[in-house]
């Protein structure tokens, strides 16, 4: 009745030792992991060597957690300005003006054309601003992305739609993501995490980074250059903007853009050799060395306005033609402040500014205090049950304490291979999955007493405890998981990495509480063929 | 070797009279934070209210609480709350939610890291905006909702209506009384704490599950057995068992309490007395709710005794 098939066991011992030795690497620390990979024969294959650590979290190893958000105002700002000027490049085209110029209105601009005929000519061309939202791969999604409405009196109003804004949201955290991992890979940061979190989010996690005053800095910045011309007194067509050199006194500068930062090839920091002020060294591609040669040339003498995210960083003289196609950028700059500008101009502009949302900084000795305190923690909590155990069920409890050991590194070999993070909750998670794994044995045996109790024999006692007591932790397990599951999809950071835990061990408990400890209870009834219940 | 017994074989005690009081208690408990809830309300943290924590370590191994409230209180930040704890020189400070919008807060830091760094070290920092708390705070609750719902449809498909009613009941008396706990010794609750509440949420449901599980097995075999006695058997039946689970998880949580850190020990000691409140709820309050709700509601048909056991 307590026999087991031969494939039972088998495949029961295997799952187990394959769980156990995908736990070993999280067992060692790093030299001790970097040894044993080193002892291991090349001819193993190695895919067939757990090499993977378990997963610590932020709040354990220390470092910050960033989340950003995407600014839908500026960006809507800035999709409105090239609405703007495509609009004014389509009225140049087809010849046609508009009374009043043209007005920007709540998301999108206005223009006024009272003349039927001229309507008639321009009206095809504006819809073709329109475009439909999706993917030309998957087809539309539906919608276009600009809205046209046309008054009898001639205003046509071209807005944006919801899904258009949508969509360039959705463009634009994609952009975004691409453009922080090349600002953060620049900073020469190990190990960070870009992603995405929800329709306008980009969350960053850098382990190890204890201030994160620098990496704010460089993500708060959208990083659009560009360089223009210091207006010339009684010059229309200008932008105000404040000059750092001025102590932020704003200045005119000319709305014509000579260059911008996507015309960049590269951007270095240096010093100059004559001042041995920081500077930035850059590239430009040959579309930008062109115009800025031509630039240069006209407009000898005159001062050149360096912009940087509508501020005038720099404004240096045109000292002569600069047609080579690189040039620098000087100014009252501090080292720190010339890395920054360099490792945001090689990484390109953001399309939209990113808000910080969520910061959450551990330093490294609160995580290092964390872990040690964790790890007590569930020594000491495995040693009263251990101990309790035992005196309660004696051979039993010790067979109940293998299956918890057992368990404990199931769920460390799981959450390894399946690169899970373990966070402080966690630690929390696997003491109560302790307690849940000690609920299932006792449930079972003290089922097992009742019907050795109630007139059994040993064999069958054990069996029936075993197969009654097997619902009730079907139930309870189940329960626990249902909770836990939802924990899991709403759960964020350290308490997802609770919720984690709490699955894993619900899902090892069935393997250990009730396979493993009833194979071993068979052993050691075909061994010791006891008379009577050990407990 | 004597081992241990925690609960006497054959015990026949009656559970069902502790009825008598556990109602009302459980009333009146549920009622006074029903009262502190409005009245004191709870202690959100930043992940719900928004704001800045700082926790900062003197270098030195003291630290001067007064000086840094003056400090800090000169910052302008509005109201600021300081206070010590641990014995290594830990002070925590947090800010309130600046106005101006989510970038608002970094100016809080920025600040608090040019004043004290020279004499403490920052050990933890954490900003959350206004719009991020609001949503924690919503998905939250949207949780504890959802689990509580997914839960009861599982106990509906798994068990009689009338089980699944009871021990829902119970759950949610659970998660009143934990709020209490919450309200009065003023632990801040926090995304952390939803998932207390969470975890206490399937403690509880394990606790009602074992039982039922047992009421329902002994339904089967005394199919004339009144109600309230057919519920002391189930919970004499399972006894020992819950005395040893609870008795074994309170130990472990107790290892967390006292050796955990301070980061999880305010998790630990919830999730502590919610072991309590589950152990009790299950036994003082799901199960003599059957008597009330009725045990035999959907066997009434094939045994018509036992409605009129259950009636009584």
């Amino acid at each position: 009745m307590l026999r087991f098939s031969r494939s039972k066991i088998i495949a029961t011992m295997a799952i187990i030792v394959i769980g156990l030795l995908l736990a070993v690497p999280s067992m060692m620390n790093r030299e001790q992991r970097q040894a044993y990979l080193n002892a291991i024969p090349s001819w193993v294959p190695s895919w067939l060597v757990p090499s993977r650590a378990i997963v610590l979290g932020l709040d354990l190893q220390g470092g910050s957690h960033v989340l950003l958000e995407v600014d839908a105002q500026d960006l809507l700002r800035g999709q409105i300005t090239l609405l703007r000027d495509d609009v004014r490049r389509i009225l140049r085209d087809t010849r046609v003006s508009s009374q009043n110029g043209i007005q920007t209105v709540q998301r999108g601009v206005q223009i006024r054309v009272p003349d039927a005929a001229e309507r008639d000519r321009l009206m095809p061309r504006l819809r073709e601003l329109s475009q439909p939202i999706g993917n030309a791969m998957l087809g539309q999604s539906g919608g276009n992305s600009v809205q046209i409405n046309t008054t009898p009196d001639g205003v046509i109003t071209l807005t944006y739609t919801d899904a258009g804004i949508n969509e360039r949201v959705r463009r634009a955290v994609d952009q975004s993501i691409e453009v922080v991992r090349r600002r953060i890979d620049a900073t020469g940061t190990t190990e960070p995490s870009i992603q995405r979190q929800g329709a306008d989010r980009v969350l960053v996690q850098v382990p190890g980074l204890q201030d994160p005053q620098q990496l704010k800095a460089l993500l708060g910045e959208t990083g659009n250059l560009e360089f223009r011309l210091l207006a010339q007194p009684g010059a229309t067509d200008v932008d105000m903007l404040p000059m750092e050199d001025a102590g932020g006194q704003r200045v005119p500068v000319e709305r014509r853009v000579i260059a911008e930062g996507g015309d960049l090839t590269d951007a270095q920091p240096a010093f100059d050799s004559q001042t041995r002020q920081p500077i930035v060294n850059f590239r430009f591609n040959i579309r930008g060395a062109q115009r800025f040669g031509q630039a240069t040339t006209e407009n000898l003498g005159r001062q050149l306005a360096i912009v940087l995210d509508n501020r005038v960083i720099s404004a240096p003289t045109i000292q002569s033609p600069i047609t080579g196609g690189s040039g620098q950028i000087s100014g009252s700059f501090t080292v720190e402040q010339v890395n920054n500008l360099a490792v945001l101009l090689r990484s390109g502009a953001l399309p939209a500014k990113l808000t910080i949302v969520e910061e959450r900084t551990v330093g490294p000795g609160l995580g290092r205090d964390s872990i040690e305190a964790g790890k007590l923690a569930t020594y000491v909590a495995g040693i009263f049950v251990v101990i309790f155990m035992f005196a309660t069920y004696g051979v039993f409890g010790l067979i109940a304490n293998i299956a918890l050991l057992v368990h404990v590194g199931l769920i460390f070999g799981l959450m390894s291979v399946l690169e899970a993070t373990l966070t402080l909750p966690g630690i929390a998670g696997i003491v109560l999955t302790i307690g849940t794994a000690v609920d299932s044995n006792v449930l079972i045996y003290e089922r097992i007493r009742e019907e050795v109790r109630s007139g059994r024999s040993i064999v069958s006692g054990i069996q029936a405890g075993f197969d009654r007591a097997f619902a009730t932790i079907i139930d309870s397990n189940s329960t626990m998981a249902i909770a836990a599951l939802i924990l899991f999809f709403l759960g964020s950071g350290p308490v997802r990495g609770f919720a984690v835990v709490f699955i894993l061990g619900i899902l090892t408990t069935v393997l250990t509480a009730v396979t493993l400890t009833r194979m071993m209870i068979a052993l050691w009834y075909q061994w010791m063929r006891p008379k009577v219940l050990p407990f | 070797m004597r081992l241990i017994r925690l609960w006497p074989e054959n015990s026949h005690f009656d559970f069902m009279r502790l009825r008598r009081f556990s109602f009302p208690l459980s009333a009146a408990i549920s009622i006074a934070t029903a009262i502190v809830l409005v009245t004191i309300g709870l202690n959100f943290g930043i992940d719900f209210k928004g704001g800045t924590l700082m926790e900062i370590q003197a270098k030195s191994g003291q630290a001067n609480v007064a000086q840094i409230r003056q400090t800090a209180e000169g910052f302008g930040f509005g109201d600021v709350e300081v206070q010590e704890f641990g014995t290594g020189g830990e002070v925590s400070l947090r800010f309130p939610i600046q106005a101006g919008g989510e970038s608002a807060q970094a100016a809080v830091v920025q600040k608090a890291r040019d004043t004290f760094s020279n004499e403490y070290e920052f050990r933890r920092v954490e900003t959350v905006g206004p719009r991020v708390s609001g949503e924690l705070v919503q998905s939250g609750t949207i949780g504890v909702v959802l689990s509580v719902i997914a839960v009861l449809f599982y106990l509906w498909f798994r068990f009689e209506r009338e089980l699944a009613v009871a021990s829902i009941i119970g759950t949610l008396h659970d998660i009143v009384l934990t709020i209490g706990f919450f309200v009065i010794t003023r632990h801040e609750f926090n995304m952390t704490s939803i998932a207390a509440i969470l975890t206490i949420v399937g403690y509880s449901l394990n606790e009602t599950v074992v039982v039922f599980d047992r009421t329902r097995e002994l339904m089967r075999r005394y199919k004339t057995m009144p109600a309230e006695e057919l519920l002391n058997l189930s919970i004499n039946h399972t006894m020992s068992r819950t005395i040893m689970t609870a008795a074994t998880t309170a130990l472990s949580l107790l290892a967390l309490v006292l050796f955990g850190g301070q980061a999880i020990q305010g998790f630990a000691q919830v999730m502590l007395y919610g072991v309590v409140i589950c152990t009790y709820s299950a036994i003082c309050i799901s199960s003599p709710m059957l008597i009330y709700i009725g045990l035999r509601g959907s066997e009434s048909v094939k045994v018509p005794e036992g409605r009129a056991a259950a009636a009584e």
